[in-house]
């Protein structure tokens, strides 16, 4: 495998005395799209905010390129080039949507500028149309779609997406699957956590599956659309 | 592109008016001492305002200890006027202002690690400190305070263009200082740093999520306060010629404080209509009648209950989308 983006050892993290990741490996490489799986509670986000440093972890080891990052603070993390779109949006409401997207611009920890501010305007033409509104008088999909390009113009190598069409209409979700593609297509790895399961493994590489905050399934998307049982079992679908 | 405007156009415009009034109001009013002495102070008490609402209406910091730069800035100027002749006012006003800026670094490395009711209870606490250090120390004049008994010298190169005994070119010096602190406030606020500062509002930690390093811009959001409430204080104590530790009370932080909220917190314009509200109703109630803390108090209760977002919600709103939700 190509070098790895992020590399997880041994993870193990709290929310006060619970125990909620029981020592979860995670790696992504380079321009791999990793599906995220597992049902409610199972520790999905707790996972994504260990890995960015908003839970610290009481052991085990995250790598960022190589570079142990473990202690380090979150928007240090964040620098070496990932980008996190969380669950539930989160635009800035006291923020126009011009004002939400340049905000972020900057070139990619290696310099890059594939996404610049006409580039995300071109993806998401909707956007485009309401530049001076504030951002809490969009609706849900163009709010995600707000925070998936604010997302992009930190020119990240890796986007992590925590339940990006959660209760958003079909076709809004389809638009938002469809950019996802353009994201993976452009060569920016991705981390996907979603409920409709088949849409996550027809777009991503491989997938792994947490119950319990444990690491139950991790293999190829292809292997996993042979497998009914896994998803029966572990997913309750 | 079109970019938005964060103010409605009549608020603009009562500003406008409001600014031209005050500038031609010497020109009728000049006999009128009292008057004249009486708004260059609420002009003062607006830029201090101005300077807290930066924390409080865009980086959602509560300070309640503001009022110890306003003082310490007074008490810098107080210490460098020579008995019997003014002290230059570039040399008085630079160390005031970074007396100001230095005290609001270390504080605010300090502070700024707490949030919420915590931040309000230790910036309370170190300018509390501060009021007891002046009112117990003789040399800085204790519970009497000092007079400065002569105003600063504004002088380029030798070159007086006006003396600031003269109330009329004081009042324009500090009407202007005014103007020029409510353009650099709304530059800043329009700058990338005051889009930062209103996401770590709305949500610091998203912000560090999108790899903003929030801790040190809140820390220069505090020194920026801090320095533009000491302009403030240098102002108040020289217009007065006098300093006294009330300056750096919590009355004062708390005056303050209300002249944001009753203003509109958040508002580039809010904090100066709420210092001439505040001001003005003060001045006619006590002329009116001895319990006048009542009414006035009843009339900030009125406002906030009718007007949550302050006065300059009065002139329209706010066309950025709507509250803290989203």
């Amino acid at each position: 495998m190509a070098e790895l983006l992020i590399e997880a050892r041994g993870l193990h993290s709290y929310y006060g005395a619970s125990h909620i990741l029981h020592g979860v490996e995670i790696s992504i490489g380079r321009g791999e799209s990793l599906g995220l799986m597992g049902r409610n509670g199972m520790g999905k986000t707790t996972l994504l905010k260990t890995l960015l440093g908003l839970v610290r972890p009481r052991s085990g080891e995250v790598k960022v390129k190589g570079v142990p990052v473990t202690q380090a603070p979150t928007h240090r993390i964040v620098r070496m080039g990932i980008a996190y779109v969380p669950e539930g949006r989160g635009i800035f409401p006291n923020l126009s949507v011009h004002e939400n997207l340049v905000m972020t611009a900057r070139a990619g920890a290696e310099g890059r500028r594939d996404w610049d501010y006409e580039r995300v305007l071109k993806t998401f033409p909707r956007l485009a149309e309401r530049l001076s509104h504030g951002g809490a008088q969009l609706s849900g999909g163009e709010q995600q779609m707000l925070t998936i390009g604010r997302a992009l113009l930190t020119n990240p190598d890796l986007l992590i997406l925590d339940e990006a069409t959660e209760g958003l209409a079909p076709k809004i979700a389809k638009e938002i699957w469809q950019i996802v593609r353009v994201v993976r297509a452009s060569g920016i790895a991705t981390v996907i956590v979603d409920k409709n399961f088949a849409a996550v493994n027809a777009i991503t590489d491989r997938n792994l599956i947490l119950v319990k905050g444990e690491v139950v399934y991790c293999g190829a998307s292809s292997d996993l659309r042979s497998k009914p049982e896994v998803h029966q079992k572990h997913l309750g679908v | 592109m079109a970019m938005h405007d964060a103010q409605p156009r009549a608020l603009a415009l009562v500003l406008v008016i409001g600014l031209a009034g005050l500038a031609v109001f010497p020109i009728f009013g000049a006999d009128e001492k009292f008057y004249m002495q009486f708004l260059a102070k609420v002009m003062v008490m607006a830029i201090f305002a101005m300077s807290l609402d930066l924390l409080i209406g865009y980086g959602g910091l509560v300070s309640l200890g503001h009022a110890m730069y306003f003082g310490l800035a007074g008490y810098t100027l107080m210490s460098l006027t020579p008995e019997y002749e003014g002290a230059s006012l570039w040399i008085s006003l630079a160390a005031a202002l970074g007396v100001c800026a230095l005290a609001a670094l270390v504080v605010g490395l300090l502070v700024l690690r707490t949030s919420g009711i915590y931040f309000i209870m230790v910036t309370l606490a170190f300018a509390q400190m501060a009021y007891y250090v002046v009112h117990d120390s003789k040399y800085l004049g204790g519970s009497d305070g000092k007079y400065v008994y002569v105003k600063p010298v504004l002088s380029f190169f030798g070159w007086q263009p006006f003396s600031l005994d003269k109330l009329a070119a004081f009042y324009y010096v500090i009407l202007g200082t005014l103007a020029g602190v409510y353009f650099l406030l709304r530059l800043l606020l329009a700058s990338p740093f005051g889009h930062v500062l209103v996401g770590i509002k709305a949500n610091e930690h998203r912000m560090r999520s999108l790899g903003f390093p929030t801790f040190s811009y809140k820390l220069v959001a505090f020194v920026i306060a801090g320095v533009l409430a000491g302009l403030a204080g240098y102002l108040a104590a020289a217009l007065d010629g006098l300093v006294n530790p009330e300056l750096l009370s919590w009355h004062q932080s708390g005056q303050a404080l209300m002249m944001v909220i009753l203003g509109g917190m958040g508002t580039p314009a809010g904090p100066i209509l709420g210092a001439g509200a505040l001001k003005l109703l003060e001045l006619l109630l006590t002329s009116w009648t001895k319990h006048w803390q009542l009414l006035l108090g009843l009339f900030i209760v009125l406002v906030v209950l009718v007007f949550p977002n302050g006065l300059a919600s009065l002139f329209g709103k706010r066309k950025r989308g709507g509250a803290e939700h989203g």
